[in-house]
């Protein structure tokens, strides 16, 4: 990844009939990144897909690509294609015309299009299927039709609007590691919208958390996962417990009514804190050893771990949520232990 | 589902009495005759009657007209059909009523108010004599307007014809358009097509299975209506319906009249067959 910038949101408003769809986006896109739009449905990231790819138009703000204001360029002038989230595969076209229709629109020689197409075809694992009507074709070969038909006109931005969003898990988790693999070895920047957060873990360079309009957080998966900026950041990514707390002083935590040593600085003394401990983070101890007491009011097998609900004994009616390869009994008393890089403190009031 | 099949009974019990025992009864006219000792006798006499100069022509001018009248319906319907189907959502549904509203007015009256339009003393010949004096009065100007002559003419044929049957051309266009997905509009833009291709390449083929059947519905009560023509085509103005009709209610030559009627019958299942094998080869769902 180089650090020439691509593409860049500045201000970027859009309402639907007087609802804010868009709350001034800032963002800029990095060439041969793999950026991804992560939130619930709704948040404004399809809609923010839509702007880049020319089908809706900001109602404030600027779209520039390469430096270039866009905001009323209409799509097929953009240097972008996009993979819609039906396919959106021509029905009356089979698949070589399908993949080939960007390239006709462009009046290239037969030869060259047949070369190209065919290409594509190789690199989506299709041979052999360029005579096959889209109809006859499964789901996950519909969706690579539509890749290689965007891919094939050589864009620099490739638009993805959850992609694999009607794949089964299986299907899914391959299509992942083979779109990464298809980013890399063509070098084109990738947008891609998804709600699924282990998809957007999986394959992006930085992600861009979303949530009514408005960004969350930038940043890496590793950041994101980490370092959650505020408590939707926290709960949306992966299973969270978020539990009110105070901080007494740097590196000092006060939650569960119980002192934490945490990694933390910068508060006001006493400021009133979201504490946002991971699920897997909680070590479930004897009862001797732990620096809580709980007892353990459901078990449930997940596969990889036991999920289990502990109450806390000490009176401050709470309920944390434990992910453990180590089953504890339900009704047994256990301890739990947390590290102090476990803990991770937000500032209230950043709930979006 | 099994134990509601009783409810298609009466239905069944329908068609064969009103659809099948009618359709059989032609059959048996068109292809018997009565001696003259009373005896019913197999014969192909009323088919061969059929192959005369006269008749046969009457066969092409039906054909032709609606021929014409169907174009000048898919001239006028196809963009309009667009246009219903567009986006712009409050002007849509005034729209859409009034290309459906004169099919709520019995068909008959509307064929008349045409007759009154267009007659030479007619609504449109008068009102524009009343301009011709209103200029001799007011502006001092002689104006000469050209009168409407067409009533008792294959134009005003047509022009009932496509009046009459313009709704059964927009409707199939404008609900195959309308149901159109919009993400292949988009895709096929996506994909480098300005407004133009993304009609030629898209949105035109995609809506072809409408266009089939709008042909098919307007073409077929076209080829075959009597009213139209014998109200605004007059006596001289003779289709192939108003043949059929004749053999039933004047001539009372039920044989000839009902083998006119099944050569139409196997002249539209014809086309049909025709237009439904089009239809498959471009996929897509349809009227047939």
């Amino acid at each position: 990844m180089n650090n020439e910038i691509i593409l860049r949101l500045v201000n970027i408003s859009k309402a639907f009939d007087g609802t804010k769809a868009l709350d001034n986006i800032n963002l800029y896109i990095r060439r041969n990144e793999f950026v991804t739009l992560l939130g619930p449905s709704g948040c404004g990231k399809t809609t923010t897909l839509r702007i880049i790819g020319g089908f809706e138009e900001a109602d404030e703000g600027d779209l520039l690509f390469e430096g270039q204001r866009i905001n009323v360029l209409p799509a097929y002038k953009r240097k972008v294609n996009t993979v819609f989230q039906r396919y959106a595969l021509f029905p009356h076209m089979n698949v070589f015309e399908n993949i080939a229709f960007g390239l006709k629109i462009k009046k290239m020689d037969k030869r060259v299009i047949e070369e190209k197409v065919n290409n594509m075809l190789r690199l989506v694992n299709l041979e052999g299927f360029s005579k096959r009507s889209v109809d006859s074709l499964s789901g996950g070969q519909q969706q690579r039709v539509a890749i290689a038909r965007a891919l094939v006109n050589e864009p620099e931005v490739l638009l993805l609007d959850e992609p694999l969003g009607a794949l089964d898990l299986k299907l899914r988790k391959e299509m992942q590691l083979e779109l990464k693999k298809i980013q890399k070895s063509l070098g084109i920047t990738f947008i891609y919208v998804t709600h699924d957060q282990e998809e957007a873990l999986t394959m992006s360079d930085t992600i861009v958390v979303m949530n009514n309009g408005r960004i969350q957080q930038i940043g890496t998966p590793q950041d994101i996962y980490n370092e959650p900026k505020n408590a939707f950041v926290a709960d949306f990514i992966g299973e969270s417990n978020i539990i009110d707390g105070t901080m007494n002083e740097d590196y000092k935590v006060t939650f569960l009514g119980r002192q934490f040593d945490c990694v933390d600085k910068g508060f006001m003394p006493n400021e009133p804190v979201d504490v946002v401990v991971r699920p897997e983070d909680i070590k479930v101890r004897p009862q001797s050893e732990g620096m809580l007491v709980g007892k353990v009011i459901s078990v449930t097998f997940k596969g990889v771990h036991y999920e289990m609900k502990i109450e806390g004994l000490n009176g401050a009616g709470y309920v944390l949520t434990v992910h453990s390869t180590l089953m504890a009994e339900e009704g047994s008393v256990v301890g739990l232990s947390i590290d102090p890089f476990d803990i991770h403190i937000m500032k209230k009031g950043l709930k979006a | 589902m099994k134990q509601y099949r009783w409810l298609a009974y009466p239905y069944a019990v329908w068609m064969i009495i009103f659809i099948v025992v009618p359709l059989m009864l032609v059959l048996f006219f068109s292809v018997t005759a009565k001696a003259p000792d009373g005896s019913i006798v197999l014969t192909l006499e009323n088919f061969k009657k059929f192959w005369e100069p006269m008749y046969i022509n009457v066969l092409i001018r039906s054909v032709l007209l609606a021929v014409y009248s169907t174009v000048i319906c898919l001239v006028l319907g196809y963009p309009l059909a667009l246009i219903l189907a567009g986006r712009d959502f409050k002007r849509k549904n005034i729209l859409v009523m009034l290309a459906v509203i004169p099919m709520w007015m019995n068909f008959l009256l509307r064929t008349y108010s045409w007759m009154t339009l267009l007659e030479k003393n007619g609504t449109i010949n008068a009102f524009f004599g009343t301009l011709e004096r209103l200029a001799a009065t007011y502006l001092n100007m002689e104006l000469t307007l050209p009168r409407v002559n067409i009533l008792y003419t294959e134009t005003a044929v047509i022009l009932g014809m496509v009046y009459n049957f313009l709704p059964f051309m927009i409707l199939p266009i404008y609900s195959v358009v309308s149901k159109l997905d919009r993400s292949l509009i988009e895709a096929a833009q996506d994909l480098g097509g300005n407004n133009l291709v993304v009609f030629k390449r898209v949105i035109f083929p995609l809506s072809l299975p409408g266009v089939l059947s709008g042909i098919t519905m307007v073409f077929m009560p076209a080829v075959t209506t009597f009213v139209i023509s014998r109200l605004l085509g007059g006596a001289q103005f003779m289709l192939i319906g108003n043949l059929i009709e004749r053999q039933f209610l004047f001539s009372n030559d039920w044989g000839f009249g009902s083998a006119l009627s099944i050569i139409m019958l196997l002249l539209i299942l014809l086309s049909m067959g025709f237009m439904s094998r089009y239809e498959k080869e471009n996929s897509g769902g349809g009227l047939w």
